[in-house]
Order: structure tokens, then C-alpha cells, then sequence
């Protein structure tokens, strides 16, 4: 094992995070606040509370998620897109590092960050609304996963995109939308009956539910289903970048 | 430990458009040479050195690298070599320090920072240390390139067009840091388009065309085939065949029979020249001009090239 090799892979790419430290920590921090001052005060005004959680408490498992995974994705496509992009790909593919070391440097330092940046959230949130984790052992390694998964995601992302505009398109037109009507500010009982059994084949939906019920023991979904769907989407991802590495699609001629 | 450094067999490269970019090659590096492979643009060097290194799949064919396969036993394959591209690929905004460090560690070397000082010094580079690599000019970062590829202490070096678009100092420079490379051992395979740069530099030359290695030669050898000249004497009256009389010098006839070529080694103590001369007088064959030419590397490898080309047509 070169984990020396993954270790610098990973050093390299939190380094590379320092250097815009400030803007990524400031950027949950207002929108976070940003989403209390509107969902939290506006709305949750008038929806007092859902499953016995006050609304305030009730959207902070789904605000983390929403940021974990554009931040999981946007981190490990970038992180994979820039060396092909500058063509200092060529240090890696030429490097004494196994397909498991590469994706562990990459992958591993976009979820230190996105996972970071999803605690930020959780701290902010606690100076709008009070809160208790249920689970906090549970939530933490359920977020870990979460993260990883998003991060292999969005590593197969950085790989298959042409160009920049490419990394942006699968975040923005499918995982926001998905993330939005996954019920990250409502409860999918409260939708039409048509609605929910429709909103039941977006796979957020058991993510975001999965969390919740970390927090508060309550959730649209069983903990287990959500489980199961998390681990499922995470077996896909590693499969896609294992066919990655045995083909060397886009990445070797 | 094998013999060869390197031992490629076979190696065929087919790119999913259809370019066949190597076609079979096989070719061994010694240990401790300096191996130059000398082409035109497009001839597959590249492609050689980016399967040898991993960044491109070949189709067929095997590389043993210390007579080890290069596939099965990728990580023994790869700490030893070290690979210097010919584009200027770095981190732009990484200190120089930093981006050397780092590839000391991806290779999977423990960090020393006195090895990476070394490293850096021998380079010119000490005083750049803390400089932003976009700052530098096109020389530094190559520089920077030659310091990340032996970090980690490769005993294969790999220089894909190292003076491409470097000026005469630095050329010479560069020139003196493979010759200090080959001392402390490291083998290095380098791939050019001048060939004064072979002359200079190498133990043995390859030339390659069109995914073909068409000469593998010590270079003293190609030299002596250098110290080839040519005599071309202009005749005053054309002649339809050479006079028997001359055959013992071996002339050639062409330009419509009014010029005579006599090929003749330039480095020898007796060149034929004034045996022949008198010879014509002799025969009665009077010339209005005569002049010699060398052969130089260039002409025997255009000439290599154009046969090269002409077969494949």
C-alpha cells in the first residue's frame, strides 16, 4: 500500500481548500442564516411544528444534506476535473498508487470539507433554533457515508465532464431539484397522496429522511430502508469507479 | 537485477481513431546509458513513453522495467522511473517547494527535506523555493519539472522533448544535468527533434517513424557514417556510362550523366582524391566544377525517414 502517496493527495487537496477558507466556511453561514431568516421565520411561523419537531429544528437534517451534497459533489469533481484540465494528471496516472489510493485522497479530503462545511451549518442552526441529536454517533457516521457516496459521485462527475460547464450541470439540473422536492422543508405527508407516492422514487428523499430520523427519531422513511437505499447508491458509485480504472475511461487513451 | 533497464517487446498502440501509433516495437535500454530516440512530430515517441509510464494503454506487447513486468508489478515499475513531459504541466499555484515535496510523497517516499534541498539546488532552483510556479519563466518551470521527476529518486529518467523551445544556455545547462545524472547512474531515455542534441548527449540513438524504430545504433557508429563525404564533380561533356577505367573508385553517375559522385571517407589519411583526379586527366574527362559535402546525422536520418516513408506507400 502507497498510503503515503494517498496521504499526499490528500494534503494537497485540503491545502487547496485553505486557500478559500473563508469564502467556503462563509458561504453555509449566510445561506444557512438566509434559509432560517425566510423558511425559519417567514414560514415556520405559521407551521409550528411537524411529527412534534418545530419547523426550525425540522429543516436543519435537510439544510445539511442540501449543502453536503453539492458540496460533496462540487468538491470531488473539481478536485479530479482541474489535474485533467492542466494535464498534471499525468503525475498521478505515472504514480506507484493503486485505484483505491487515488480515490482515497481525492474523495476523502472533498468529504473532510463537505462534511465540515455541514457541521457549520449544524452550529449556525443552533444559534436560530434549539436543538437535540438523538443519535449524534449515528447522525455523525450517516453523514460520513452520505458524504462519501456524494463524493465518489461527484469524483465520477469530475472524470466524465468535458469541461467546467459539464461539472456544473448534474448538480444544478438534477441533485438541487431532486434535493428541494426530497422533502428537505416539508414532510412528504403533507403532500396530495399522488404526490407522495411520486416523490417516493426520488432517492434524496430516503437521504434526507435517513438523517432525520438521527436527529429525531421520527421520519417519513424507516431508518433501515433509508440505510439500505444510502449503502445501495453507494455500492453504484463505487462500481462506476472501479469500470473507470479498469478501462481507464477518459483518464488513459 | 536484469540486465536491461528496460526490455519492450512487441509494443503496438492502436487509438480508438484508428492511428496506429506504434507498430510492434521492441527495444532495450542498458542500464546507466543515455538513449536518445530521434523522430519528426507525430512519429510515436510520445506514445512509447506514455505507455512505458502508464498514461496510455497499450494494445499489445510487453515492457519489463529491471525485468519485472510493468503491468503485474506496477508499483516496482513506477518507483524507479521518473518522467519529465514535454508540456510545462504544474500546479500553477503552488510554491516550488511545495509541488517537489509533493511528488517526493506521491511516489511513496518518506518526506526529506534535505533530499528535496538537493534536489533543488542542483537544479538552480533554491532561491525560486518559495516562488509561485506561474511566476517563473518557461526555463524555471522546466526546471521544476526535471525537480519533481527526480524526487523521488527514480533510476529510469524519462525526458520527453527536454529543450523543446529552451534557449542555447539553458539547452547547454540541461545538457549537463543529464551528463551529471548518468554519473551518479540513472539511465535516461530522451526524445528529440535535433539532432545535434543526440550527437551531444547519447550513448545510442533510435530513430522511429510512423510508429516504426527504424535504427537502433551505437552513436561512435552513426559518427563514422557522419564522416562520410561526397565529391561532385560537374562534367563539361556528359558521359552516357562511368569508363571502366574508373570503376576501382565506385563513382556515380546522375544528373543526366554530367555529374560524377565519389563517396569517400572523410577522416581517412587517403581520401582517393588525387589518384582519381589524375585518373580523369588521364581518360581525357575535363570538369568545370568540383565541390565536397558531409553527410551529416540530418542527412542520413532524412534519408532514413524518406525510405521509410516511400516503403510504406
Amino acid at each position: 500500500m502507497n498510503l503515503r502517496g494517498a496521504w499526499a493527495i490528500y494534503k494537497f487537496e485540503m491545502h487547496r481548500f485553505r486557500r478559500t477558507l473563508w469564502t467556503g466556511l462563509a458561504v453555509p453561514v449566510i445561506t444557512t442564516s438566509l434559509y432560517f431568516i425566510v423558511f425559519g421565520s417567514a414560514i415556520g411561523s405559521r407551521m409550528t411544528e411537524i411529527g412534534g419537531v418545530p419547523y426550525g429544528a425540522f429543516i436543519v437534517p435537510g439544510l445539511m444534506m442540501l449543502s453536503l451534497f453539492t458540496e460533496s459533489i462540487f468538491n470531488a469533481s473539481f478536485g479530479i476535473h482541474m489535474p485533467r484540465f492542466t494535464g498534471t494528471i499525468y503525475e498521478i496516472l505515472s504514480a506507484p498508487l493503486s485505484a483505491f489510493e487515488t480515490v482515497l485522497g481525492y474523495v476523502g479530503a472533498a468529504a473532510t470539507k463537505a462534511m465540515t462545511v455541514a457541521l457549520v451549518i449544524f452550529i449556525t442552526a443552533h444559534l436560530f433554533v434549539p436543538l437535540t441529536v438523538l443519535h449524534p454517533f449515528l447522525a455523525f457516521a450517516y453523514l460520513a457515508l452520505v458524504a462519501l457516496t456524494f463524493c465518489m459521485f461527484g469524483f465520477i462527475i469530475g472524470i466524465w465532464a468535458k469541461g467546467f460547464e459539464q461539472l456544473q450541470v448534474i448538480p444544478l439540473l438534477v441533485v438541487t431539484p431532486l434535493t428541494f422536492l426530497g422533502g428537505a422543508f416539508y414532510s412528504i405527508d403533507m403532500l396530495p397522496p399522488a404526490w407522495r407516492q411520486i416523490t417516493l422514487f426520488n432517492p434524496v428523499v430516503y437521504l434526507i429522511n435517513g438523517f432525520r430520523w438521527t436527529f429525531f427519531g421520527t421520519a417519513d422513511v424507516a431508518f433501515g430502508t433509508a440505510l439500505a437505499a444510502t449503502v445501495g447508491f453507494a455500492g453504484v458509485c463505487l462500481l462506476g469507479i472501479w469500470w473507470i480504472f479498469r478501462t481507464g475511461y477518459r483518464l488513459k487513451a | 537485477m536484469s540486465d536491461l533497464a528496460l526490455s519492450i517487446r512487441g509494443l503496438r498502440k492502436a487509438y480508438a481513431s484508428g492511428t496506429e501509433a506504434l507498430k510492434a516495437v521492441d527495444l532495450d535500454i542498458r542500464h546507466g546509458e543515455i538513449f536518445a530516440l530521434l523522430g519528426p512530430n507525430g512519429a510515436g515517441k510520445t506514445t512509447l513513453i506514455s505507455i512505458v509510464c502508464g498514461l496510455v494503454t497499450a494494445t499489445e506487447g510487453t515492457v519489463l522495467v529491471d525485468g519485472k513486468h510493468w503491468r503485474d508489478d506496477y508499483r516496482h515499475a513506477r518507483t524507479r522511473i521518473g518522467l519529465v513531459p514535454q508540456e510545462l504541466n504544474t500546479d500553477q499555484f503552488e510554491p516550488v517547494w511545495n509541488t517537489v515535496a509533493f511528488s517526493r510523497e506521491l511516489f511513496g517516499k518518506p518526506k526529506d527535506d534535505a533530499r528535496v534541498e538537493e534536489i533543488l539546488r542542483s537544479l538552480t532552483l533554491w532561491d525560486k523555493r518559495k516562488n509561485i510556479i506561474k511566476d517563473l519563466s518557461g526555463g524555471m518551470k522546466r526546471r521544476v519539472m526535471i525537480a519533481k521527476a527526480l524526487a523521488h529518486e527514480p533510476d529510469i529518467l524519462f525526458l520527453d522533448e527536454p529543450t523543446a523551445g529552451v534557449d542555447v544556455e539553458l539547452r547547454k545547462e540541461m545538457w549537463a544535468l543529464v551528463r551529471t545524472l548518468r554519473e551518479r547512474g540513472v539511465t535516461i531515455i530522451l526524445t528529440t527533434h535535433y539532432i545535434e542534441e543526440a550527437e551531444e548527449m547519447a550513448d545510442r540513438v533510435g530513430v522511429i517513424n510512423r510508429g516504426e524504430l527504424i535504427l537502433v545504433e551505437n552513436k561512435t557508429t552513426l559518427m563514422k557514417k557522419l564522416g562520410r563525404k561526397e565529391l561532385h564533380l560537374q562534367l563539361t561533356e556528359p558521359m552516357a556510362q562511368v569508363p571502366p577505367g574508373l570503376a576501382d573508385w565506385g563513382l556515380k553517375l546522375d544528373g543526366d550523366g554530367s555529374q560524377l559522385t565519389y563517396v569517400f571517407d572523410g577522416t581517412a589519411e587517403r581520401t582517393g582524391i588525387p589518384t582519381l583526379l589524375s585518373a580523369l586527366r588521364d581518360q581525357g574527362i575535363s570538369f568545370k566544377d568540383l565541390d565536397t559535402k558531409s553527410s551529416s546525422l540530418e542527412d542520413i536520418f532524412v534519408g532514413l525517414i524518406h525510405a521509410g516513408n516511400g516503403a510504406s506507400k
